[in-house]
Formats: structure tokens, sequence, C-alpha cells
């Protein structure tokens, strides 16, 4: 089934994405009301919640250019070492763009 | 109304502090923006119609993978796939808020969550790992970040390439070093650690292996196993200690 990009089409798409990522952002709280919170359950959250951090960044570094690796390890060296983050992510910024204008793409 | 079951109630100084705690990141937003807009024209949207998608979903990695299958019809299973499995994390991310959420009415609760997205919630669950209940920086920080995809894709759609070329000067790596820093900022038990460690194994494995867009919930979830099973003993938890030798006074 495809949706034909006229007009009407592209505004019931826009609808529709806007729909799922509506369910996206509201379905994780509605179904924690069911959920009574334990300690059991309260520490998994709490793991979860910084897993999802390293669950987006590590597959990130690992696919993306020598750049991007440059940019997320300068990050962490600086933010296990100083604990300030704006230092440590613009340091991370400035490290990427100093990796690519070498021209170094792999390492 | 001095009645209300609900203890949260949000502080809009803080809620004011929190739009400004974002301001530097939302810069950087606006870059983004603007490279979803020219994309999306690109792809033969109206420069109204990127706007609109800007406002209503704010979700930029999956708006770029909507436009990345644009043409003359695009197939709507596929799109919607495409739009959950990229924004599936948001699941996650609004349950781990929901000890804080539920201290406020559903109303309030829902409408909160509609600013939820990656950087404003990375603040939100460092600071309640650090035992700060702040849910004033998803709807401050959210403000702001939202005002900036928006503006961002109004640059790109009218003014195109602003930025030739924004990778050269690293600025796609901006939410990624955030979002670590932020992780790195909250504490670091052993249970923590090992954690991360599977975490980052899982979702390896599931970018490599299983379909696309699957490998953060895969490994967040495989990372929440581990706290899950592995309960950190903490005083204030009697079910938890009544076995053990109470310490603390």
């Amino acid at each position: 089934m495809t949706i034909e990009t006229t007009t009407a089409g592209i505004l019931a798409l826009i609808a529709i994405m806007t729909l799922v990522t509506l369910v996206t952002r509201f379905g994780g709280v509605f179904l924690m009301s069911f959920v009574t919170i334990n300690p059991r359950i309260e520490s998994f959250i709490n793991t979860m919640a910084s897993s999802v951090l390293i669950a987006i960044i590590v597959p990130m570094a690992f696919s993306g250019d020598a750049g991007s690796l440059a940019a997320l390890v300068v990050t962490a060296v600086i933010m296990l070492a100083i604990k300030k983050p704006l230092p440590a992510i613009a340091a991370g910024i400035a490290a990427a763009g100093l990796v690519r204008y070498t021209g170094i793409t792999t390492l | 109304m001095n009645a209300t079951p609900y203890s949260y109630q949000l502080q809009p100084g803080k809620v004011r502090a929190e739009f400004f705690r974002l301001l530097p990141i939302s810069l950087f937003v606006v870059a983004f923006g603007a490279a979803f807009g020219l994309a999306a024209v690109q792809k033969g949207l109206e420069p109204l119609q990127a706007l609109l998608m800007s406002t209503t979903v704010f979700a930029g990695a999956s708006q770029f993978a909507a436009v990345d299958m644009w043409g003359s019809e695009v197939p709507l299973i596929p799109l919607i796939a495409v739009v959950f499995a990229i924004n599936s994390r948001h699941l996650l991310m609004g349950a781990s808020l929901y000890p804080m959420l539920r201290d406020m009415s559903p109303g309030r609760r829902y409408g909160l969550v509609l600013f939820l997205t990656d950087a404003n919630w990375a603040v939100s669950a460092q600071d309640y790992q650090n035992g700060k209940r702040n849910l004033e920086v998803i709807l401050g920080g959210g403000l702001a970040i939202w005002i900036a995809w928006i503006i961002g894709t109004w640059l790109g759609v009218y003014f195109g390439g602003l930025l030739q070329d924004p990778q050269s000067l690293g600025l796609d790596m901006v939410l990624g070093c955030f979002l670590l820093a932020m992780a790195l900022g909250g504490n670091k038990s052993p249970r923590t650690l090992v954690a991360w460690a599977v975490a980052a194994i899982s979702s390896l494995a599931a970018w490599k292996w299983l379909p696309p867009n699957t490998h953060v919930v895969v490994g967040a979830l495989a990372g929440g196993a581990i706290g899950f099973f592995w309960l950190e003993k903490k005083p204030d938890h009697e079910d938890q200690v009544s076995a053990e030798e109470e310490t603390s006074a």
C-alpha cells in the first residue's frame, strides 16, 4: 500500500508520522501506569536509562568515520578527567573537525 | 485546587532556567534542522509541508529517514515501520521518567512528554541518577529544542545549505558527544559498568545482525536486565536488606 505525494497525500503522511511518533512518546508512560514500581522495577528502569545512551552511542562510534570515533573518545576522556560536559563536548567536536581536516577517514 | 493528590509541581522559574540551559545545544539543533529542511525540499516537499512535519513530528532521525523514502509515492507500511523503529527509544525514555511522572496529573504527564527528545531526556535522566527530580528540563529544554528545530527547518527550506559541509566542522557529532557526556556524568557503580558493557555488546550485535534501527531498544533492554537481576543494596529499601545485616543507624 502506497500513498501518492499529492498535497492531501503528503498531509496524510505527516499526520501518520505524527501519530506513530506520538504513540512512542506516550506508550512507555502509558504502559508503566499498569506496573507497580518496586525496587526491582526501579533498578531495571535506572539501569535501562543509562543503557539507552550507550546503545545509541556505541554503534554510532563503530559505524562512523575516524572523525566521529575521535569525537566520542575525546569527549569520554575529558568528561572522565574533569567532569564538565561543555568543555568535553566542545573538545569532542573539535577533534572530529581536526581529524577530518587531516583527511584521515578510517583508523 | 489545593487538594490535588499529585505532588510534582513544575516550577516556572526552573522551567525557564532549563530552557536557557539547553540553548547552547539548541543552536546545533538549528544546524540539523537546516539540513533537514534542505533535504526535504530537495525530495519535493513544499516548504510549509516540511515545516509542518518538523512542528508536529519533532523527531529528527525519523524525519530524515522518512524523506529518504520520498518519491511520487511513499510505501505506507515501511514508512510506519521505520518511523516507529527509530522512535521506539521514546518508549523506554518515557518509561524511565515514570517514577517522576506518576506524581503529576495524567493531563500534565502526557502534555509534558510531547516535548520528550534525546537531549532533554538525557539531562533529566542524569539528574535523576544524581538524586535530583528534574521534569522542568523536559518542558523548558524541550521547548528550546523544539523551537530550534522549527527555526532550523525554516532556514533550510528557504535558504538551503547555509553550511556547505557541517560534517567537516564535526557538527554531526554534537548530539553523540552530548549524550556521551551525560552518560558519563551519571553514577558509575560496578553494576552500571556491567550494564553498559552488556548494552554496548548487544546493541552492536543488533546493529550488525538484527533489522535496522532496533539496536537502541535491544541494547537498552539488555542493559536494563542487569539492573533487574542485580539489585543495589540501599539501606533505605528495607525489604532489600532485611536478610542482610543492618549497619546504618
